[in-house]
């Protein structure tokens, strides 16, 4: 069974990355870009084969190393 | 004062930090391996050092604030003892959950490498009993990850307990109210991006940093 973690910065937390990137689209001449924000994707191969339990596996996963969530959101899908 | 100084793969500062700890104690200090579970007994101050603790993979220090030596560090601090992070080892204590906050991306995306001026925001700690309040000191910084974010409910706390040790003059990084460094709510965690061990030899441009490490070694004579 896989997962897949999205980590992204919470909302309100300034991303100067993000900001870059945007300037950079733009210098391209990609108009219309109001904000980017950037992430992480993080896939994990699992042994476990019960949905429910490997997903609140990879929560705790999250909350105690994948994730700082003091800054950072996370998202996990089961695949 | 009986001194050990972390050492992770990638760290880079912890010989710099072991021998200002040595200068300033005229004790030996205890290098001890991430991997170690305890630490040497007796211990009055553990040492974070600055570096590129595994590669900043993932956050910068997240991973060796995994690390099994770790536990054992904030059982120490827990139970009371001085803990000094610097640079890297900043990051590692606010991953480890000792300090509160985060360190970002510096706000104009570059490493930023210089002398810079910090002012001494409180005398009030082991680490900073002899410096003066308000006094300005210029020690060298050197990160890319250093810019300190704090909410307003966080930086309203850090002031009122007056565990703001340090500020720049000129914020390099963007860190939220100037912060260069902040104390745990004991004042016995302290952790900051600038490096005093690397002003600890006039051959290195000054011997300015050693204060912190004589303050310390003063306020922790060991028995």
């Amino acid at each position: 069974m896989k997962a897949r973690v999205y980590v992204t910065l919470k909302n309100g937390v300034l991303d100067p990355q993000g900001a870059a990137v945007q300037h950079a689209l733009g210098s391209l001449g990609f108009d219309g870009v109001d904000a980017v924000r950037q992430g992480k994707v993080i896939e994990l191969d699992l042994t476990e084969t019960d949905a429910a339990k490997a997903e609140a596996s990879v929560i705790q996963m999250c909350e105690k190393l994948l994730a700082n969530t003091v800054i950072e959101d996370f998202k996990v899908e089961i695949l | 004062m009986r001194s050990a100084v972390i050492v992770f793969p990638g760290s880079n500062c912890d010989r710099d930090m072991a021998v200002a700890l040595e200068r300033a104690s005229g004790t030996k200090s205890q290098m001890v391996w991430h991997k170690d579970a305890s630490l040497p007994d007796n211990l009055d101050v553990i040492a974070i050092p600055g570096g590129f603790s595994f590669g900043d993979y993932l956050r910068c220090g997240a991973i060796a604030a995994r690390s099994p030596i770790m536990r054992s560090v904030v059982d120490f601090a827990n139970k009371g003892g001085h803990v000094l992070g610097v640079c890297n080892g900043f990051q590692v204590l606010i991953e480890s959950g000792l300090l509160p906050g985060a360190l970002m991306r510096n706000s104009g995306l570059k490493f930023v490498c210089k002398d810079t001026d910090i002012k001494v925001e409180t005398s009030n700690s082991a680490f900073t009993n002899m410096y003066s309040k308000g006094e300005v000191v210029t020690y060298p910084i050197a990160h890319h990850d250093g810019n300190y974010v704090a909410d307003d409910a966080l930086l309203a706390r850090l002031r009122g307990d007056d565990r703001i040790a340090f500020t720049y003059t000129d914020n390099p990084n963007g860190s939220t109210a100037d912060i260069a460094g902040i104390l745990s709510e004991n004042r016995r965690v302290l952790g900051m991006m600038p490096h005093p061990e690397r002003l600890n030899d006039p051959e290195l441009g000054g011997t300015d940093g050693n204060r912190m490490f004589t303050s310390l070694a003063e306020a922790l004579v060991s028995a």
